[in-house]
């Protein structure tokens, strides 16, 4: 009922937002992939004369405080925080998905000691515990993604799990093994096959997430370096002239992370629509 | 033989579902198990199978004692024993093709050279065409589907074969084509048959004998009700 009611129009606005958030997707790719290599110019080149100008043909995102390309930074940027956000989401990804199906397939002590484990992780603010653990190293990339990646597994490893416990009991499982299938085969061929669409929606969904905090952390002085261009970084430095009514070299910045991430979770979305028909219907209702 | 001695079995151990049964089998047998719905007749099922741990209590499969169940029983016990659930939805994994369902037991026992070979020799029996054959189980019917578990369960040649209301979800053509299948692979083969069922003239016009749940289960009373020749008291 609710299909007929107003499911076309709904599902119209779900078309342009998927096509929109592809769009985008697309085109941060292809800036970050092919801009480094094919513009042959020094993100790094300070031009104290050109200090702080706004917008024009030459910058189109204007100059930063010490007079190097916006536009440029902003992509070397967002290259940085992809790759901090593809990384710490993938590596927190296997992680949780590693612990939460292992605790689901040997149940019993193990399973609760795992679970009790993250529950532990969980009650600290998980920018809190990131803090902590970049604080040890020296500013760089590693650290920044050590740290994302190991306070953002729990949710993924609690999803696995519940998946893998509700699959083992049902009765195509007591069919494989009454068949002879080793415990091995059970989790390579039927356990872990009707997971891993979870798992990744779980690792897409959680780029756009590493990568807030990958900004916030730089952004508090704690990620990577401040001569490297992140996302995060350039907020932070443009604070300073966001005072004296310089907007955009917070603005840009700030649009080249919140675009791409609503982006990313917008496909996300669409994809667990996809894959989660159940979740669609309610939706639908 | 298969042979259960006063099998207590459940999901909570201050109250076990199946509480001291036991049941004989003897090859080449049929013997239906009845029960009204919740008494416990799927567990014990599940117990003769090898899948589900009885509390306290004994199997003996062919005259070895069964140690372990699950994964904990040897791969030759376990495929001893071929099953057929009631839920064909539930027990098809629903990545598989109706082809790969049936042949999934022979990939798992190191069989792969087999599977041409048995596959199109029990898709005809159980009534599957080779069209059908290529499809999902959400593309198929209940009773298709059935027809591919019950080819799956006989594909290992087993020498018990245990039903577990396998036509509950059925209509009464499909019911009668499945029946048919068991029965000729009963007198080709000479396996032992449990079928458990609510049904009382489906399994006395099918098994050569039927107990009811209360003749075989005696609570409290430690009497073998089951005599091991598998004559019913």
């Amino acid at each position: 009922m609710a299909e007929t009611d107003f499911g076309p129009a709904r599902r119209t606005t779900r078309r342009i937002r998927v096509t929109a958030s592809a769009g985008i997707v697309a085109a941060v790719l292809l800036a970050v992939l092919l801009v480094p290599p094919l513009v042959q110019l020094d993100q790094q080149a300070v031009d104290l004369a050109a200090k702080l100008r706004p917008p024009s043909w030459q910058h189109p995102f204007g100059t930063d405080d010490v007079g190097r390309d916006l536009l440029l930074r902003c992509v070397y940027g967002l290259r940085v925080s992809l790759l901090v956000g593809v990384v710490a989401g993938l590596t927190a990804t296997v992680i949780g998905t590693a612990v939460g199906a292992l605790a689901a397939a040997f149940g019993g002590w193990t399973d609760r000691l795992v679970m009790r484990l993250v529950d532990t992780f969980s009650s600290v603010p998980h920018l809190l515990l990131g803090i902590f653990i970049v604080a040890m190293f020296r500013p760089g990339v590693g650290p920044v993604i050590v740290s994302v990646a190991l306070t953002h597994w729990l949710s993924t490893a609690r999803i696995v799990r519940s998946e893998v416990l509700s699959l083992r009991s049902r009765p195509f499982i007591d069919a494989a093994i009454s068949g002879g299938a080793s415990r091995g085969r059970v989790v390579v061929r039927h356990l872990l096959p009707a997971v891993l669409p979870q798992a990744g929606l779980a690792a897409v969904l959680m780029v756009p997430h590493a990568m807030w905090h990958e900004s916030a952390l730089s952004f508090l002085g704690l990620g990577l370096p401040t001569h490297q261009a992140s996302l995060g970084n350039l907020v932070q430095t443009a604070r300073g002239s966001l005072l004296a009514g310089d907007w955009w070299p917070t603005l840009f910045p700030g649009l080249f992370l919140v675009l791409p991430t609503l982006a990313l979770a917008g496909l996300a979305g669409a994809w667990r629509e996809r894959i989660n028909p159940r979740r669609r219907s309610e939706l639908m209702l | 033989m298969l042979e259960l001695t006063r099998v207590t079995a459940g999901y909570d151990r201050r109250e076990p579902v199946v509480r001291e049964v036991s049941l004989s089998l003897a090859p080449g047998e049929s013997l239906g198990l009845l029960g009204p719905s919740g008494c416990g007749k799927s567990t014990l099922a599940r117990v003769a199978a090898l899948l589900h741990r009885p509390y306290a209590g004994t199997v003996v499969l062919d005259g070895e004692p069964v140690r372990g169940w699950r994964h904990r029983a040897p791969r030759a016990q376990r495929t001893a024993v071929g099953v057929v659930f009631q839920q064909p939805r539930l027990s098809a994994d629903p990545r598989l093709t109706l082809r790969e369902l049936i042949a999934q037991p022979l990939r798992a026992t190191g069989r792969r050279a087999e599977v041409a070979d048995r596959v199109a020799a029990l898709a005809p029996a159980v009534g599957l065409t080779p069209e059908l054959l290529e499809r999902r189980p959400h593309e198929v019917s209940d009773g298709q589907l059935q027809r591919a578990c019950l080819a799956r369960a006989l594909v290992l040649r087993p020498r018990w074969l245990i039903c577990d209301e396998m036509t509950a979800m059925l209509d009464a053509s499909t019911t009668a084509a499945l029946v048919a299948v068991v029965e000729s692979y009963r007198r080709e083969s000479g396996a032992g048959l449990l079928a458990v069922g609510h049904d009382r003239v489906l399994l006395e016009r099918w098994c050569d004998r039927t107990v009811g749940w209360q003749e075989c289960s005696a609570p409290g009373a430690p009497q073998e009700v089951m005599g091991p020749g598998g004559q019913s008291s």
